[in-house]
């Protein structure tokens, strides 16, 4: 078990190239941290920093408190699983397992090490392919044996680099609820790397959101997506997307292209530090005017709009409105899309609705808006204008607190057993 | 699977038929050769009327055993030898090329296919000029050398391409797991590159053990002649026979060898020669 | 975000001082290992090879005879002159070309045949094909050539017999007493040899073309025939530039095959058996380096109109994976 401090690490390649730019984070002991981000923001170098497979060009990498900046990946004591899962492909599955406790024979014997790979095997139901080579293997057996690798040796820390990129969106499912639980039975620090949102959101204690090698925010799942601290956070967590729309305040009221909106004072007053700004709404914001709880109605405003066209997902649906951008906010948005991995912010807003809404393409619904939750966004800077630093911290020692009364129930049914 | 039809498991069963006949009817032509008698050689006919073992003999313990059996361990340590020499530099070559970040990689590849392209007895006028004033004539060493010329080329194009496919990244691997350089080296990339480097081996040994222009130019005696060099010298038991079943006997004894290695490595010798050819 | 910036400037810049020395330092490292492991391999290779091409340019300028060594005289280029003139240089040209263009062509339609027949096989003849095909090309040419020899041979041969119903073979027809039917057992034994060669590149070849390629062909009506020129051909194109240009290059050095079965006699020598005779038969130094060097550039040539004519890319088919 072991506390994972980053100070300020950069790194440049040797052509220059800066891939991260001075990032700092907090892991503790037992943590579950995430790195996200889009392709090319760092995440895969930092982590490789962080295991030692690459060196660090400024800033200190502590474990424990000790500076590792300089201790060769080996005696880290750290273990990995890779995005195509490294397994050895001239050993068994049983044998890859064993590799690292081979590896210290001195320390081992061969019953403790069959011991531990029985262990390990069970744990991960692999037990019936110890003797297969892995070229005979699914996907998701192999990515079974790259994590019984890792756990077997009983590393201070658990490194995984996109380990479910190269599964089925299924399977992608189990295993990531596999990882998770196995994570909290084994109460072991964890730094997971990957692009997906959705693994984000649910399997991190905390999520570190990065963008071109700088760190954006470090946070729980939960005040990622109500106290994003700029747009980029704001647009890349949640899914579907954070709708953007172009706002003025005119007559003590927002004008957007979905007509006029009266909002709450607080986002009133940040609206108004700028001529104009961006809105931020999220898809479930919105509801058919319908099916609105009488107990919330008066926390939004009703508007209407004629959607293009509607999609039914069973358990809810959603509704598309086109519109038109502002020409001014152009270049952001397009910066935005560009930072997120899109061609382009289109110009749709896109409504959550319940599934039995009537409202159908072509024509003219009555639509309501939860205004408390919306986002002011600064044109020019992104920053969150509507941000409650306070509130969003409190969501964090909120997660962390259930988070510790899990590890407790986890280890009271680990000595129970 | 698709199961076939009776009428295309005949065909198939012909195509084979036909290509067996193709590859294998020279060498069982000069096989029943090498089983004829001296009596029998110009019956005009493929298969012996008795089949003897007496061209065998000759070759072994006969008169022409003088010339065949120092032939056959010329040919057979030479080519050894310079197969030897040539994977242990291709391989580290090779090695560099496919793992390190150094100028001049793409030189080092096309001169091995330029060298590879070469017309050998362009280089065989100077070598034997040369070899006979540092006494390199009639040597192994004198043969060994330019052999190289033969069989580094290849090596070095079979080991790149076969090292630049190998993942690499599982020595980091190994090295999270715990281990160190050299047990990285040892336990993961030496197991996976080891079949490339035999395969280049085997493909090797089968130029070296082929040549004829430099056998038959560089030597002059049974002391570095190899075998195809020696098979053109052959004479029969005397001077005034004629040698074709003692040369068809030898021809045999040395092909043994190279069909042994085919049946036993004949997808590891694909994959070997289209990787380095065509691949590059 | 302005502040944000300058810290990421100062910290690149501390990155760039601290680490560009460091790392130089580590790309160097890399760049020498690189040379000392790659470097003997490389010598040697050049070392025997285009140490004795130089050579033989400089001795080609000599008049110079092993059997007079005293005799020895410079004489510019006339030892080329005296080549260029000479008929026989002219006559064994045409005959190495020959054989080339005859044995590459054969070897080509064969070779793709023997491929076809090892891509559609099924998978227990699979094994059995690449080990039969592979028994050629690990023969040594000299067997190659006695085996087809004998053959056809008039004393110990069997084939006048068998085809004595071939109106102009009889018991009496000596294959190697004339220039058109010794080549034909010539390019009939290098063809067997080396077809396998071919038909193994051209095989990987084929094994590249996506079998989307061919379904879709045969979903838009294409037959057996248009799928194959249509579709499979152009599609490799690239292994077929290759297979050529290395069996062209190979056949141009043929040697053995026509050493063995008539010693070059009755016009059916090549250039490589002209630089033989000239320079280790007739001990003529200075001639035979010069057919030497002819030799050379003509292979040179070829290799470079094939390279940069028909952009044959040797080199980029692994990149391109």
């Amino acid at each position: 078990m072991a506390a994972i401090t980053l100070k300020d690490i950069v790194k440049t390649y040797d052509d220059g190239f800066t891939a991260v730019k001075g990032v700092s984070l907090d892991i503790a002991d037992g943590e579950f941290m995430i790195l996200v981000g889009p392709s090319g923001c760092g995440k895969s170098t930092l982590l490789r920093m962080i295991v030692g497979l690459e060196d660090i060009t400024a800033g200190d990498l502590e474990i424990d408190g000790k500076r590792v900046n300089d201790v060769p990946p080996r005696d880290r004591n750290l273990s990995m699983v890779f995005q195509n899962y490294a397994l050895y492909p001239h050993l068994t599955v049983g044998e890859n397992i064993a590799f690292p406790l081979r590896l210290k024979k001195s320390e081992l014997n061969d019953d403790e090490i069959n011991r531990r790979v029985k262990e390990a095997a069970e744990m991960l139901e692999l037990n019936d392919h110890l003797d297969r080579k892995p070229a005979n293997l699914s996907g998701g057996q192999r990515q079974r044996v790259a994590m019984g690798r890792a756990i077997v040796r009983h590393a201070d820390a658990f490194l995984f680099d996109e380990p479910l990129s190269n599964l089925d969106a299924k399977l992608r499912g189990q295993m990531r609820t596999q990882i998770a639980q196995l994570q909290r039975r084994l109460g072991t620090t964890s730094i997971y790397v990957t692009h997906d949102q959705t693994e984000a959101m649910t399997l991190g204690d905390r999520v570190a959101v990065l963008k071109k090698g700088l760190l954006q925010q470090c946070a729980s799942p939960r005040e990622l997506y109500e106290q994003p601290v700029n747009i980029f956070v704001a647009g890349f967590i949640g899914s579907p997307s954070m709708n953007f729309v172009p706002a003025r305040v005119d007559n003590g009221k927002l004008q957007t292209p979905i007509g006029e909106l009266t909002v709450p004072d607080r986002v009133l007053k940040a609206a108004q530090q700028k001529e104009m700004v961006i809105l931020g709404l999220r898809p479930d914001f919105f509801e058919d005017e319908e099916f609105v709880d009488e107990k919330v109605r008066e926390h939004g405003t009703v508007f209407t709009a004629t959607p293009t066209h509607v999609e039914w997902l069973g358990n809810e649906q959603y509704a598309y409105i086109t519109y038109e951008h502002d020409p001014k906010l152009k270049p952001v948005l397009d910066e935005l899309a560009h930072d997120l991995d899109q061609d382009e912010i289109p110009a749709t807003l896109v409504l959550a609705t319940n599934s039995a809404s009537r409202v159908r393409g072509g024509q003219e619904g009555k639509f309501w808006l939860d205004t408390r939750l919306l986002h002011v966004f600064d044109p020019d800077t992104g920053d969150n204008l509507t941000r409650d630093p306070e509130a969003g911290q409190k969501l964090t020692e909120e997660a962390a607190e259930e988070r510790q009364r899990e590890i407790d129930r986890a280890n009271s049914e680990k000595t129970e057993a | 699977m698709k199961t076939l039809s009776t009428k295309q498991k005949i065909a198939w069963g012909l195509i084979a038929v036909l290509v067996l006949l193709y590859t294998l009817w020279p060498l069982f032509s000069i096989l029943m050769t090498s089983f004829k008698a001296p009596g029998d050689l110009f019956s005009g006919k493929l298969l012996p009327t008795q089949f003897s073992t007496e061209n065998y003999q000759t070759i072994f313990a006969g008169s022409a055993g003088e010339l065949f059996l120092p032939a056959l361990r010329n040919s057979i340590g030479i080519s050894l030898i310079s197969t030897l020499i040539a994977v242990i530099l291709a391989t580290f070559c090779a090695y560099a090329i496919a793992r390190l970040d150094f100028p001049g990689k793409r030189l080092i590849l096309n001169t091995a296919l330029g060298v590879s392209m070469f017309p050998v007895i362009s280089i065989v006028t100077p070598l034997f000029n040369l070899w006979r004033q540092i006494g390199l004539y009639d040597t192994w060493p004198g043969l060994i050398i330019p052999y190289l010329s033969l069989t580094l080329p290849i090596s070095i194009y079979t080991l790149a391409a076969y090292f630049q496919q190998i993942p690499w990244e599982l020595e980091q691997a190994a090295q999270v797991d715990g281990a160190t350089n050299w047990q990285a080296f040892r336990k993961v990339i030496v197991p996976l590159a080891a079949p490339g480097v035999f395969t280049t081996a085997i493909i090797a040994f089968f130029i070296a053990w082929n040549d004829f222009v430099y056998g038959i130019s560089l030597t002059s005696t049974e002391a570095a002649r190899p075998v195809p060099a020696a098979l053109a010298f052959f004479t029969g038991a005397s001077q005034f026979e004629d040698p074709t079943g003692a040369i068809s006997a030898a021809a045999i004894v040395v092909t043994i060898p190279i069909i042994i290695i085919v049946v036993l490595f004949q997808r590891q010798i694909v994959s070997g020669l289209t990787q380095g050819a065509v691949k590059g | 975000m302005s502040t944000a910036s300058t810290a990421v400037k100062t910290a690149r810049n501390e990155g760039d001082g601290r680490g560009s020395h460091h790392l130089t330092q580590r790309a160097r490292d890399e760049r020498r290992l690189g040379w000392m492991l790659a470097g003997p391999a490389f010598i040697l290779m050049l070392a025997v090879t285009v140490y004795p091409i130089i050579q033989a340019l400089y001795d080609s300028l000599f008049n110079y005879r092993l059997t007079d060594p005293e005799g020895r005289a410079f004489v510019g280029l006339s030892n080329y002159g005296v080549i260029l003139t000479d008929p026989v240089f002219w006559r064994d040209l045409g005959v190495t070309l020959l054989i080339t263009v005859v044995t590459v062509a054969i070897e080509l339609v064969l070779g793709f045949l023997l491929a076809l027949v090892m891509n559609s096989a099924i998978r227990g003849l699979k094994g059995l094909l690449r080990t039969a095909i592979l028994i050629p090309y690990g023969t040594i040419t000299v067997v190659s050539a006695f085996a087809w020899f004998y053959m056809f041979d008039i004393n110990s041969g069997y084939v006048n017999h068998w085809f004595s119903w071939v109106p102009g073979i009889g018991p009496d027809f000596d294959w190697f007493g004339s220039a058109v039917p010794a080549l034909i057992v010539i390019i009939l034994s290098e063809v067997w040899k080396t077809t396998p060669f071919i038909s193994l590149l051209l095989l990987s070849g084929l094994a590249q073309v996506p079998s989307d390629y061919t379904e879709a062909a045969k979903v838009d009506g294409a037959t057996w025939w248009e799928q194959l020129t249509k579709v499979i051909l152009p599609n490799m194109k690239a292994a077929i530039m290759v297979a050529v240009l290395f069996r062209a290059l190979d056949a141009f050095r043929i040697f053995d095959n026509i050493f063995i079965m008539t010693n070059g006699a009755y016009g059916t020598e090549t250039l490589s058996l002209l630089a033989y005779r000239t320079s280790i038969g007739r001990l003529e130094l200075g001639l035979g380096s010069a057919v030497s060097v002819i030799l050379f550039v003509c292979v040179a040539i070829i290799a470079a109109v094939a390279i940069k004519g028909f952009k044959v890319d040797l080199a980029g088919q692994g990149k391109a994976k």
